[in-house]
């Protein structure tokens, strides 16, 4: 199921392009010197263990932290100094861990703060209840009634009616029972046909490498494996998330163990 | 029949003490500003109204006009600048920092108007005018447009948060000011346009004490400031109904201890509010109303 579909890399200039990043959290450096391209219509992959730094990454290029040094260009412009409302509106989007919907506002209302600054694009409000039927139902009760799953796309309903160009998923799965999660992996294909590029962070590296048309492993702030998933071996994908050169044959990788949430 | 009157006088003052405490309640319920200066932008926007009838000649219902615009914009500047650094370095900054411009407009009050105390209209029929309901029971008729006032600002307060663009991004931003921000909304902004609503009731309220009482540079923080915060702790923090339940039931009790001993007026409300504070802390709506 892979769904590796539109641009790859080489065919003409990067969509999302991160240089030489450098974050800090207070005195710790939570990235050092990371590089990432994302080409148009691509599924990119940001893999890693606990606190390697993926989600400060996507939060970095969503605008949410300021970096050290380095640069972060979209559509080959340099985006480093603007607010993350900025970016959105430029079709920066992102779909925050932990979803963190508005909690007194009815699904409906979440979708349209989501609409209010919306470029011009396929998605709307309609459309988001077309895909997800149950939601149309629902659209008057609040997000507290809702299941882990539902919020979470509600969630992931809120970024599109946005019409991104590029979404930033942090973390679907956590959380989600793994049907759930299946679910919303299969739905992607569906998203991804209306020209979206997609930038995700998953714990979950069978998950990753059965959706991304690249993968990209963090390790302690620093990129131990760049490829596509037909490149790289389950050998080496488990040497770049655990740093161990070589070593972790048998069941108790993480492409067994199937993500930990 | 004398405590008939007193709880007609009384639900109506409750008018009143709504328009002080809904813009209280919701610079509070929207971005935790517990602004001590309340009180005091509402003796700046009486004194204001007081100026411009002056220089101008306008008449006097038409100063709302000019003050409720002038008072919007500047809650709208004061947040985007003061308030919002105030913010960024904390909840409990912000209230260092309206107590210091409660201070300094008070001084500023006194510098340049005196401590004279001053009315808005005094010669009005309006404000001079009453009817009566048999022969015990008068009511003033400014009181009645006072308490009408107060609903039509609520209803359209309620109208402004459930309906509006940005009355619904200004929940949005309560809720989590981040996920605003990644929708593409600024959150300094929705909370500068929430300052604005704010300010425009709380200019009301000013304006309309000036013309039931009398105003002086001190009775933002002694009087105006204190029955806003008795009646939004009576309603229910954060609860723009509830804070014309609580500015009633602060109403009612002060008119009923005047009616025992007029020298108890304002203490009977202080009891109230302290009994609600004793035994029903989250006020009497105990919902997150807001809605």
């Amino acid at each position: 199921m892979t769904v590796a579909a539109g641009g790859r890399a080489g065919n003409g200039r990067p969509l999302l392009e991160v240089r030489d990043l450098v974050v800090h959290h207070g005195q710790l450096r939570a990235l050092e010197g990371i590089s990432v391209q994302v080409f148009p219509g691509e599924v990119y992959a940001i893999i890693g263990a606990n606190g390697a730094g993926k989600s400060t990454l996507l939060r970095t290029i969503a605008g949410l932290h300021a970096p050290t040094t380095g640069t972060v260009a979209f559509d080959g412009q340099d985006v480093t100094r603007l607010r993350p409302e900025r970016r959105a509106r430029q079709g920066i989007v992102m779909v925050p861990e932990g979803r963190r919907l508005f909690g007194s506002l009815s699904v409906e209302e979440n979708l349209r703060v989501g609409a209010t600054y919306a470029r011009p694009g396929p998605w709307t409000i309609e459309r988001v209840y077309e895909l997800f039927g149950w939601m149309r139902e629902r659209r008057h009760q609040g997000t507290a009634q809702l299941s882990g799953g539902e919020q979470q796309t509600v969630a992931i309903g809120r970024a599109l009616v946005a019409n991104p160009r590029v979404l930033l998923l942090d973390e679907l799965s956590l959380g989600l029972a793994p049907v759930v999660v299946q679910r919303f992996y299969a739905m992607l294909p569906r998203i991804l046909e209306t020209g979206l590029t997609v930038l995700l962070v998953e714990q979950d590296v069978s998950q990753a490498l059965r959706v991304a048309s690249r993968i990209h492993c963090l390790l302690e702030g620093r990129t131990t494996l760049e490829g596509t998933p037909a490149e790289v071996s389950a050998g080496q994908v488990e040497a770049a998330y655990f740093g161990l050169a070589g070593a972790g044959q048998g069941a108790a990788g993480p492409l067994a163990e199937g993500g930990e949430s | 029949m004398a405590w008939v009157n007193a709880i007609i006088q009384g639900v109506l003052t409750g008018g009143l003490y709504a328009l002080f405490a809904c813009g209280l309640s919701l610079l509070f319920g929207v971005m935790k500003v517990v602004n001590l200066a309340h009180g005091d932008l509402a003796v700046v926007a009486g004194y204001v109204a007081i100026g411009v009838i002056a220089v101008t000649h306008m008449p006097v219902l038409w100063s709302f006009a000019v003050v409720v615009p002038v008072m919007a914009a500047g809650g709208y500047v004061l947040q985007r600048t003061v308030l919002q650094s105030a913010l960024d370095r904390g909840v409990l900054t912000t209230l260092l920092v309206t107590f210091g411009l409660s201070v300094v407009i008070e001084n500023g009050l006194l510098q340049f108007f005196t401590a004279n105390t001053r009315g808005i209209g005094a010669n009005l029929p309006l404000v001079q005018d009453s009817f009566s309901i048999g022969s015990q029971i008068q009511i003033a008729y400014l009181l009645v447009v006072i308490f009408a006032v107060a609903v039509v600002v609520l209803l359209g307060l309620q109208y402004f948060l459930s309906s509006s663009k940005y009355g619904r991004l200004i929940r949005a931003s309560a809720d989590d000011k981040e996920a605003v921000q990644l929708s593409g909304a600024d959150y300094r902004h929705v909370f500068g346009i929430a300052a604005a609503a704010a300010f425009a009731t709380v200019a009301l309220g000013g304006i309309a004490y000036g013309m039931y009482s009398q105003l002086n540079p001190t009775t933002g923080t002694d009087t105006i400031l204190l029955f806003a915060f008795a009646a939004v702790v009576i309603g229910g923090l954060g609860s723009l109904w509830g804070t014309l339940l609580g500015g009633i039931v602060l109403g009612v009790a002060q008119q009923i201890g005047a009616q025992i001993n007029i020298s108890d007026e304002v203490l009977a409300g202080y009891l109230v509010f302290l009994a609600v504070l004793v035994l029903r802390p989250q006020g009497l709506t105990a919902r997150k109303a807001r809605s």
